[in-house]
């Protein structure tokens, strides 16, 4: 038992430097690498967790294990009838305390990063849930992309098209620049959710949610609503398009700029 | 004390007189207030709606087994993860264990002839198998049953949007099963408190019946909760009140915050009874006592009490909640949890270890539930919980945690208790097969989904296109689930063979610690002829092996039973000469 909390104790020390070296070239252990600066921090997070976790599991089922093939009953003497060992017990209260602390700690840095907006986002975009679509709309004071709007709903049986296609609506952001989603619900609870972003907010009705993301990919990403919003839940999808800036301004250029919309927000 | 005093008249007048001339057969059920019909009742009647429940899982992984798949219509699929949900939550993983388990088990482990309210409980099982079947019925409505999810967020659940009579069943069901659930919760603890056996002090109870104790009062903690929402959702529908309306001023994440703080301790309600009965098990099939009792205790007094502080972690994803302070309480449910998992090793470790199929698929659930507990950890991390909220990942830990515990713990409690039940044994071998069919196919099952929620699967999505390149997992997936039904299967064909031809079970069969143990099997119509005195928290263990008491851990050696026999006769000689 000394020996086995020794060990723990060792891996205890690894787990800090794993959750901060996580992310440089481990694994993704089944993760999307994030495809925004938000995205990648998240990404560095889950691999310290990962390594983390499986170095904890590994662990205790190895305790199990061992339990199991060790103490399999051989013969009918009775074991000795010990019932406690108090150090022990303290040892293996404490432990779980610092692992968690260790992890709380890379969380709020993460969380932080990750929920940080700026006071300057180069583009603003309210994007309005509903049953069951989606509505993009390019707004602010100093964006270049005043004015547009793209607006398609879903439609029932279209789920052969792959995500990205052209059926589902489009948001079109560009790379390396900050985007300031400000994201609504028209009805019910929607789920507001990029996948290869590693991000999720759910779109609530009476709430505005205001969050940014900086791209660093150039690609065309599906997205999809995760919160269950009634019969065709399944299909209110939609896609990330990500060009290059100067790419941006010419597809701005090409939209019909619509006049005094309404807009998403309430 | 005057029912304790009471009780030798009280159960001889039972074996003579109440059973030769009251009700039989079908009006003695339904009359019944003994705790040990009620709770067969409730088992038998959780174990079908799990069975239920099952199907339409099954039916649901056909669906996904492929793209863009037509077994069932969107509709019917909303409708089917809907009961599915709430057939396993309500209905069987929370009854199985208050209504049926505790209800047999307690008051035979505190020494009692029955629960302390036996009209009140009868009341509860009738009202939970109304409520059960109403919420069924909501099948046989024009427009379907619930489809708004188990935790029928506002405004979904609103008259607009989710209009008709099965989503209107659906709330009385589970107003009504509430109810149930709160007498329930009152009955155990007053039976806990008032009716515990001479000796049997507070320390000295077994941990299942602690577990059940605490159990209870979370459940007095978190129904009413979700009653009260459930009253005003109802209002909200037919009444024109606009408690979760954004148009009349209302707030629809009031419904979240609600449900959820009846939902997370509820997860716990799910778990520590089967908790419980794990750690009934581990010490019979070691021959040790449990190590570290006295923690173990603190460990489910802390993990509930944490329980309610967590809720706001279902709605990170939300915007509108203090991130680190439900994560940080999030986390810290890991201590106690992480205590258990030792303590459970530690009743094992050196100790005699047999792995007949109770232990078997407790050792089960120790494996198994570690796996659920870790993913359980990340997404306690709000940023990790961003990428994973609602996907599959989330789905896969959940089931891991929940079939951990209500189906490996649950089904190990079937075959620890079934001898003491029915007065007949289970067969082994099926048992074993039936476990490690279980075993295989729930890695095969929720592996995947853990790998397809990390790619980007939302959960309660009916179909999906082949583009997204899920199929091959999804396949997987729903293999595994065939395998887990198969599991099922065999253990159905285990209960059928010991009633066609049964082998009788003795008292004691597993060589039990606890007062269940020192009765028939099954117990007469007050449960006990006589008590054995209670010195421990294993009055069962000490009557059937004086000579090996609990020791601690300094004393290095046990005095065993030759040595002791030889200082008693010694000292007898003694006294002769």
């Amino acid at each position: 038992m000394i020996k086995s909390s020794k060990s723990i104790k060792v891996i205890i020390g690894l787990l800090g430097g794993a959750v901060i070296l996580g992310g440089c070239n481990a694994p993704t252990f089944g993760a999307f690498r994030g495809a925004t600066t938000q995205g990648h921090d998240e990404f560095k997070l889950w691999v310290g967790f990962a390594i983390a976790g499986i170095a904890v599991a590994a662990i205790v089922w190895g305790l199990i294990f061992w339990a199991i093939a060790r103490y399999r009953r051989k013969g009918d003497e009775i074991p000795r009838q010990f019932h406690e060992h108090i150090p022990l017990e303290i040892i293996y209260t404490t432990l779980p305390i610092i692992i968690i602390g260790v992890l709380f700690y890379f969380t709020v840095v993460t969380e932080n990063e990750v929920d940080a907006v700026s006071s300057h986002p180069n583009e603003i975009v309210h994007v309005l849930a509903y049953r069951w679509g989606w509505r993009f709309s390019y707004y602010g004071q100093n964006n270049k992309s005043q004015g547009v709007m793209i607006q398609t709903a879903a439609e029932p049986k279209l789920l052969a098209q792959p995500a990205t296609s052209s059926q589902y609506p489009q948001l079109v952001i560009p790379e390396g620049e900050t985007v300031r989603i400000v994201l609504n619900s028209a009805d019910v609870v929607h789920g507001f959710y990029i996948p290869a972003f590693n991000f999720s907010r759910y779109a609530l009705p009476g709430v505005t949610n205001v969050f940014d993301f900086t791209p660093t990919q150039i690609g065309v990403f599906r997205g999809q609503c995760s919160q269950y919003c009634g019969l065709y839940h399944s299909e209110m999808l939609f896609s990330v398009k990500v060009v290059s800036p100067g790419a941006f301004t010419k597809w701005v250029s090409s939209q019909q700029i619509t006049q005094n919309q309404p807009g998403g927000s309430r | 004390m005057t029912l304790l005093a009471g009780r030798p008249a009280v159960a001889a007048a039972g074996a003579h007189g109440e059973e030769e001339h009251g009700p039989s057969g079908i009006l003695k059920w339904i009359t019944s207030t003994d705790h040990k019909v009620i709770g067969k009742s409730y088992l038998i009647t959780s174990f079908l709606f799990f069975c239920a429940a099952g199907l339409m899982a099954v039916i649901m992984r056909t669906q996904l087994a492929s793209p863009d798949a037509t077994v069932v219509s969107q509709h019917a699929y909303n409708e089917l993860f809907t009961m599915h949900g709430s057939l396993m939550l309500y209905l069987f993983a929370g009854p199985f264990a208050f209504g049926g388990l505790a209800n047999y088990i307690v008051p035979l482990q505190v020494g009692a002839p029955d629960m302390a309210f036996p009209r009140l409980n009868a009341l509860s099982y009738w009202l939970y198998l109304s409520g059960g079947l109403i919420m069924l019925g909501g099948f046989l409505t024009v427009g379907g049953a619930a489809d708004f999810g188990w935790v029928a967020y506002a405004p979904l659940s609103n008259a607009v949007n989710s209009p008709g009579a099965g989503p209107d069943m659906w709330i009385v069901a589970l107003v009504l099963t509430g109810f149930s659930a709160i007498f329930t919760g009152v009955n155990l603890v007053a039976t806990i408190f008032y009716l515990r056996a001479p000796g049997l002090t507070m320390f000295r109870l077994p941990i299942f019946t602690w577990n059940m104790l605490v159990t209870a009062i979370l459940i007095l903690i978190a129904f009413p909760v979700l009653t009260a929402a459930l009253v005003m959702l109802w209002a909200d529908r037919h009444l024109g009140t606009h408690i979760f309306e954004v148009a009349g001023g209302g707030v629809p994440v009031l419904w979240q915050n609600l449900f959820w703080f009846f939902g997370h301790p509820e997860v716990y309600i799910l778990a520590l009874p089967y908790f419980g009965v794990v750690t009934e098990i581990i010490p019979v099939f070691s021959r040790k006592p449990t190590f570290g009792y006295r923690g173990m205790i603190f460990a489910t007094i802390s993990i509930a009490a944490l329980s309610t502080s967590v809720w706001a972690h279902h709605m990170f994803t939300t915007g509108v909640v203090l991130l680190p302070f439900f994560s940080l309480m999030s986390y810290l449910i890991a201590v106690p949890t992480g205590i258990k998992f030792f303590n459970w090793i530690g009743t094992m470790w050196r100790g005699s270890v047999r792995y007949d199929t109770p232990m078997l698929f407790a050792t089960g659930f120790l494996i198994v539930f570690l796996f659920g507990g870790v993913t359980g950890i990340f997404l306690a991390s709000p940023p990790i919980d961003f990428a994973t909220h609602d996907t599959y990942f989330v789905v896969a830990h959940f089931h891991e945690v929940l079939f951990g515990s209500a189906v490996f713990a649950g089904f190990a409690g079937i075959y620890y208790w079934y001898p003491k039940i029915t007065g007949r044994m289970l067969n082994e071998k099926l048992g074993k097969t039936s476990f490690w069919l279980m075993f295989i196919g729930f890695w095969v099952t929720f592996i995947p989904q853990y790998l397809l929620g990390l790619h980007g699967m939302p959960r309660r999505i009916a179909e999906y296109s082949a583009s997204t390149g899920w199929t091959t997992l999804n396949r997987v997936s729903t293999g595994g689930a065939y395998i887990l039904f198969l599991s099922v299967a065999v253990m159905l064909v285990n209960f059928w063979v010991a009633w066609r031809k049964p082998v009788p079970a003795i008292g004691n069969p597993w060589d039990g610690h606890t007062l269940e143990w020192a009765t028939t099997s099954p117990p007469p119509s007050h449960n006990f002829y006589a008590l054995p005195p209670v010195r421990s928290e294993r009055p069962v263990w000490d009557l059937n092996h004086p000579n090996h008491p609990t020791i601690s851990h300094e004393d290095k050696k046990q005095v065993s039973e030759k040595e002791l026999a030889g200082v008693i006769a010694g000292s007898d000689k003694g006294e002769d000469r």
